[in-house]
């Protein structure tokens, strides 16, 4: 952990630690009341059981959709694959269709699925998005077939925090019939999200970007009119069948309770985010010429700031600040040395995207660490500006 | 007194595995990150998964991780054939992996037939996977792996053995069973639920069940669950050390408990007594009680074990293993399993063979089965 506590966490979009409530939560039901939460016929048992109810209330409650509608998964990226190959594959397989529709800047795991289905006779629709991140209405309707399964698009990007219209594309899936997915593993816990106002049908949750562990995720589906999913994962039929598996009580409960002082504090903690984001930019701006800001700033989650400096390179630039954790894009694509591709798809060169960093924001962010971090980011752009890195220069 | 007889349905996590959890828990970082917080929650990744290979006697680079047991299931074999050949007595993860599946019979203690395997893989084309647990579930009984193994290769079969139950039980190794693929879970061993592992040998990439990111070698994407990994990795160097002292000391309890059992029911079975076992399970048949009867009773007393496997407790149809023991439906629903664990004392075993044989007694003499002993 060597240097570890002095450095600067701001990269909140990429995990989150554990919030010291969830950890109190979770920590007793690893071993002080231990047990499988499906051997319902003794106490052990049905004290993991009752947990897990608990946990699924509150899971449920964040998104305003009912306990038996959660299904406890092992992150986002499994949620992501659950619902888009698992609804699809029901489609394909009893014949109700055969098209999915996405967006260009979706997270990599949704192109991946996407991408799997049409191996297995699917067809996927992906639709760019404007200058801004954000998709364009006209389009998915456009795009919507007779033949469609599914729209699946993203609550929040993960590289530049835009919000995406979830009412609009929920009232138009509903309208047209089609089932509507949204990858809201940035969203939940950031904003306000109701799955019966915004009309989704299925809504992946991931535990780690809102102040849970690793290692848990959920997937709503929606019971009426029911979304209807083959499983991925088969055996045991826990779930309601839609995944088995021995449910992982400890981070099932810390999933609940993270959802619980998440929706506690939602507006709070906007308010707080925001200021820290708007505190950061304004340091940025005042001190350098030429900086700017990817993505629509208006439809955004308050935590996250993507920004570019002219004339710089991003990767030396994180390279230069070693203390600092902020990031060239999503961490599952970051050591690759490729421009992101959420930023090329809202037609941003190569020169700019590969100029820009994210700045993620979170729930123990302070003034203070903006401020340093600010001041370290002003220096290393100016340093690399001027010719030379410290990096280069060591 | 709270006793917990049903460790192969889950374990305690042990008190190191905790504390490792803890300080993990308490670190920031997405191992996919470059910056130093990605690197340092990188490095115990590395560290655990050098942990849990050293346990399946591989490398490193051998060790795929999944949300645990059933999922590693589904991955060791959709994720290499459309068609499996599975024993009768495997996990419902197995069993239901893929559609087309064919099943292996076993003999009357539940031990796969080996002239069977070798008539069933005989002109076999295209690629399938062969699985068969190295020990069940229900009954602690063993199979003769690297036989089964060996037919299944020069059937030209992949072989997959299902190792959950044996993890930490006995000594493992993946060249030693002759198998391809191994699935192994954590919470089976003092690890953490939620995390798992397919053991895959080398040259063998299966086709992700989870795709998006590219960690675990693009095998099965997602974030890493870090203090999962962390968890399983010291519980993986526990059960290296403690597996032999572990299993002798479990097998002593046990065949106690067992003799003092059928001493008071006579007429009572221990289901795949007559070959090699788990040392720390027994599934026990008690003619004319059935198990629900028996768990709910042993409930009241403070005494948990379980009819049959957890996934499936909830069910009321007899176990699928004990009928493919060859057992009726009233014999298949009348049995419980005993699990014994690290933390199993004498004492605990004492209870169980009380509360039991009082509900034995009752049955004898026609009395309510359920009001048991206090």
């Amino acid at each position: 952990m060597t240097g570890a506590p002095t450095a600067i966490y701001l990269d909140h979009q990429a995990t989150t630690p554990v919030d010291p409530r969830v950890l109190d939560a979770m920590l007793p039901w690893f071993s002080e009341t231990f047990g499988n939460a499906h051997s319902e016929q003794h106490v052990w048992g049905r004290q993991a059981a009752d947990a897990v109810d608990m946990a699924r209330e509150q899971v449920a409650r964040l998104i305003g959709a009912e306990a038996r509608e959660i299904v406890f998964t092992s992150g986002a990226t499994e949620s992501n694959n659950l619902a888009i190959k698992g609804a699809t594959r029901f489609a394909l397989r009893h014949g109700r269709g055969r098209h999915i529709v996405t967006l260009a800047s979706e997270h990599k795991c949704v192109l991946e699925a996407c991408s799997a289905m049409e191996d297995e006779g699917a067809e996927v629709t992906v639709l760019s998005v404007d200058v801004d991140g954000l998709a364009d209405i006209q389009a998915i309707s456009e795009a919507i077939r007779d033949d469609t399964v599914l729209v699946t698009v993203m609550a929040v990007n993960n590289e530049i925090g835009v919000v995406q219209p979830l009412t609009e594309v929920g009232a138009l899936c509903w309208e047209r019939g089609v089932l509507f997915h949204t990858d809201a593993a940035q969203a939940t816990g950031k904003i306000a999200l109701d799955v019966d106002a915004m009309k989704i049908d299925l809504l992946s949750i991931s535990g780690h970007k809102v102040y849970a562990p690793k290692g848990i995720g959920a997937l709503y589906v929606r019971r009426r009119p029911r979304a209807r999913l083959l499983a991925e994962i088969s055996g045991g039929g826990q779930e309601r069948g839609m995944r088995s598996g021995t449910l992982p009580v400890p981070l099932v409960v810390a999933l609940g309770e993270a959802a619980y002082v998440a929706a506690e504090g939602l507006a709070r903690e906007g308010e707080k985010l925001a200021a820290l984001r708007a505190r950061m930019l304004t340091r940025l701006q005042d001190s350098l010429d030429g900086v700017f800001v990817n993505g629509s700033m208006e439809h955004r989650v308050p935590g996250n700031l993507n920004v570019g400096f002219n004339g710089v390179n991003a990767e030396t630039l994180m390279a230069d600040l070693p203390e600092l954790a902020i990031s060239t894009g999503s961490a599952c694509t970051s050591a690759s040395v490729e421009p992101s591709y959420v930023l090329k798809a809202l037609g941003i060169s190569d020169a700019d995207a590969g100029a820009s960093v994210r700045i993620g924001f979170g729930r123990f962010t302070t003034e203070n660490e903006v401020d340093v971090a600010a001041e370290m980011i002003v220096r290393a752009v100016q340093e690399q500006r001027a010719g030379g890195s410290a990096r280069a220069a060591e | 007194m709270d006793i917990y007889l049903d460790h192969n349905a889950t374990t305690p996590v042990l008190p190191q595995v905790a504390a490792a959890m803890a300080d993990a828990l308490a670190r920031t970082g997405n191992p996919s990150s470059v910056h130093r917080f990605g690197r340092l929650v990188r490095r115990s990744v590395n560290e655990a998964r050098e942990a849990v290979a050293a346990l399946a006697g591989v490398s490193a680079a051998n060790v795929v991780f999944t949300s645990g047991g059933s999922e590693a299931n589904n991955l060791a074999i959709r994720g290499f054939a459309e068609r499996a050949f599975v024993s009768a007595v495997e996990h419902a993860s197995v069993l239901d992996a893929v559609p087309d599946v064919y099943i292996i019979p076993v003999d009357g203690n539940g031990v796969v037939d080996l002239p069977a395997v070798r008539e069933i893989l005989a002109g076999l084309d295209g690629t399938v996977v062969v699985s068969v647990m190295l020990a069940n579930n229900e009954t602690g009984v063993i199979q003769p792996v690297a036989q089964i193994a060996e037919i299944a290769h020069a059937a030209g079969a992949l072989f997959h053995c299902d190792a959950i139950q044996a993890v930490g039980k006995r000594p493992l190794n993946l060249c030693e069973l002759g198998a391809d693929l191994m699935s192994v879970s954590a919470h089976k061993l003092g690890g953490p639920q939620g995390i798992g592992a397919l053991v895959v040998r080398d040259g063998l990439d299966p086709e992700p069940l989870i795709r998006g990111g590219g960690q675990e070698r693009r095998r099965r994407a997602g974030t890493e669950n870090v203090p999962g990994i962390v968890g399983f990795g010291v519980a993986a160097q526990h059960a290296q050390r403690a597996v032999i002292d572990y299993s002798v000391m479990l097998a002593g309890l046990r065949d106690d408990m067992e003799r003092r059992l059928l001493a008071a029911a006579p007429d009572a079975t221990i289901h795949g007594a007559g070959v090699e076992r788990l040392a720390n399970t027994s599934c026990i048949g008690l003619p004319g009680v059935s198990g629900e009867i028996q768990v709910m009773t042993l409930d009241l007393a403070g005494v948990a074990v379980s009819a049959g496997s957890a996934c499936s407790s909830g069910k009321v149809t007899p176990s699928h293993v004990l009928s493919a023991m060859g057992l009726d439906d009233d014999a298949a629903r009348s049995a419980v399993r005993v699990s014994l664990g690290a933390d199993t004392k004498a004492e605990h075993i004492d209870r169980f063979v009380e509360v039991w044989s009082d509900m034995a007694q009752r049955r004898d003499t026609g009395m309510d089965i359920r009001r048991s002993v206090a």
